[in-house]
């Protein structure tokens, strides 16, 4: 009983580190997300009203993002970019992140982008609405709604994503945990009383109850959002 | 001499090797409905679809009030767009917006009338198709008939020359398709100028000033409704007529 008040206090005390680990991690999140968004939105137009080549182009790019496991894309931009430019753990972090998330993107934007039918397109050109105001009344209303739900299924994973970033040092939720256990462990050592040290289980699974959290969070909010632009009455049934 | 609208000159459309559209030409005048039948696959939609340029035709020429309108710039198409009016098989009504909206889009973005005019005349638009009574509803809201009536009064809103119909009642279940022939009927009685794709040949009869039997992309017979249904002279013609009064009824509905 002593030694798990003795966990939790001292867990308390380094609450500050975890948080600003927490706080790490969302902004991590958050910037990913942002450079899928943007990188995710080109890749979509591209892939459907570009050129034969640029759509290969497109393909090839989606492909070869979902294909390689992102820590190994984290490494390439900080280990493997870093002898021309070093963008720091942070941004190298973001990057990687990001541009595999915007394979996932993509093809969440042009599956909501062709499930609307060309005949809208068609209505809104007999209208005597040009291509691109036609996208940009019709379609894109409609594409960025039927995308909520798939992008905050996304955008959850990448939150959960960011403990990777652990691999080139970026002090987040994990890190800032494992930093706690070996210091203290450190000063356990030195002050001989190795029996107080702290129990990993009760850390780890602290870091994971602040994911948690922030995934419920995050969970919530989209969803509220999806469902507060719903078309009232439609069902995506295509 | 009658008003001449618009004029189909031997328009030919192919798609890779497939030849859809092999030599159509015929003159629409004011005021005139024409109703055009024929098999499935044969071209009617891509000949509409040419009519107002969302797939121009390959050779050939179109002219709307004596204005070429096939070699138009690509800038000036729109306009041209606006002047012909769609309704559409499955209706495809803008679903994030209400009926409403739906009609007032292209007074307010093309026409660019200010705010209180647009819905002023989308409000009437709705009216003569009986709707106002849901103008706030969504598409998704709305039954079938009720979705193409919608797209009719989106059509009629911007005071288009013509109104091309393709299929207008093909997606509905039958006992819906009498209130889009009804209002269709009255349309042609208001004296709009129509091209209506259609197998209800009720309708044909009481409205078409002139019917066109069209298969595998070219006109084979066109005349007054009464003569191609009692006596057309291809025999192509013939059964096909008696295969749809057949699935669709002679009289088709009221
Ligand atoms: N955009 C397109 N690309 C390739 N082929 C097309 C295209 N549009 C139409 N076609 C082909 O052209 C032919 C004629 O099509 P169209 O839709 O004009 O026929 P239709 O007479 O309207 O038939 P239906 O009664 O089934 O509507 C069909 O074989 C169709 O597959
Ligand atoms: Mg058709």
């Amino acid at each position: 009983m002593e030694i798990f008040e003795h966990n939790l206090l001292f867990l308390f005390k380094n609450m500050p580190m975890l948080l600003s680990g927490a706080l790490t991690a969302i902004l991590l999140t958050f910037t990913s997300i942002i450079i899928g968004l943007v990188v995710g939105i080109m890749v979509t137009f591209f892939r459907i009203y570009g050129s034969k080549f640029t759509k290969k182009l497109m393909f090839a790019y989606e492909w070869l993002l979902k294909g390689t496991p992102p820590l190994i894309l984290i490494f390439i931009f900080y280990f493997g970019l870093g002898n021309y430019l070093n963008l720091g753990e942070f941004f190298a972090a973001a990057l990687a992140l990001g541009l595999r998330s915007s394979a996932y993107q993509a093809q969440i934007y042009r599956g909501a982008v062709l499930s609307i039918s060309t005949e809208q397109t068609e209505a809104g050109l007999s209208l005597g609405l040009s291509r691109f105001r036609t996208f940009y009344l019709v379609i894109l209303p409609q594409a960025i709604r039927l995308s909520l739900p798939g992008f905050t299924n996304e955008f959850t994973i990448v939150l959960k994503d960011t403990p990777l970033a652990y691999g080139v040092g970026l002090v987040e939720i994990l890190k800032a945990g494992r930093d706690i256990l070996a210091q203290q462990l450190s000063a356990a050592i030195v002050s001989g009383k190795v029996t107080a040290s702290l129990n990993p289980f009760i850390v780890y699974l602290t870091c994971a109850l602040i994911y948690f959290v922030l995934f419920e969070i995050f969970y919530y909010s989209l969803n509220a959002l999806s469902k507060k632009f719903q078309i009232p009455g439609f069902i995506f049934d295509k | 001499m009658a008003d001449e609208l618009l004029k189909v000159e031997s328009i030919e459309k192919s798609f890779g090797k497939q030849k859809v559209l092999d030599g159509v030409s015929f003159i629409l005048n004011k005021g005139e409905v024409k109703v055009i039948v024929g098999p499935s696959g044969t071209g009617k939609s891509t000949l509409l679809r040419c009519i107002n340029l969302l797939n121009p035709p390959d050779k050939g020429k179109i002219y709307l009030q004596n204005k070429e309108i096939t070699s138009l710039k690509h800038t000036l198409v729109p306009a041209v767009r606006q002047k012909i009016g769609m309704v559409f098989q499955h209706f495809a009504l803008f679903n994030h917006l209400t009926a409403i909206d739906n009609v007032a889009l292209g007074l307010l973005k093309v026409r660019k009338m200010n705010k209180t005019d647009a819905y002023k005349k989308a409000i009437d638009e709705l009216n003569r198709v009986g709707l106002a009574d849901h103008k706030d509803k969504y598409p998704a809201q709305l039954s079938g008939g009720q979705k193409q009536r919608v797209g009719i009064a989106r059509a009629l809103a911007m005071d288009p020359l013509l109104i091309l119909f393709d299929e207008p009642t093909s997606a509905l279940d039958p006992e819906l398709i009498g209130e889009v022939l009804a209002v269709m009927q009255a349309l042609a009685k208001d004296g709009m100028t129509m091209i209506c794709v259609t197998h209800e040949m009720g309708f044909a009869k009481s409205v078409a000033n002139e019917v066109i039997f069209m298969e595998k992309g070219k006109i084979i017979e066109q005349g007054l409704p009464e003569e191609l249904f009692s006596n057309a002279k291809n025999p192509r013609t013939r059964e096909f007529l008696s295969k749809i009064s057949q699935l669709y009824g002679e009289t088709g509905h009221k």
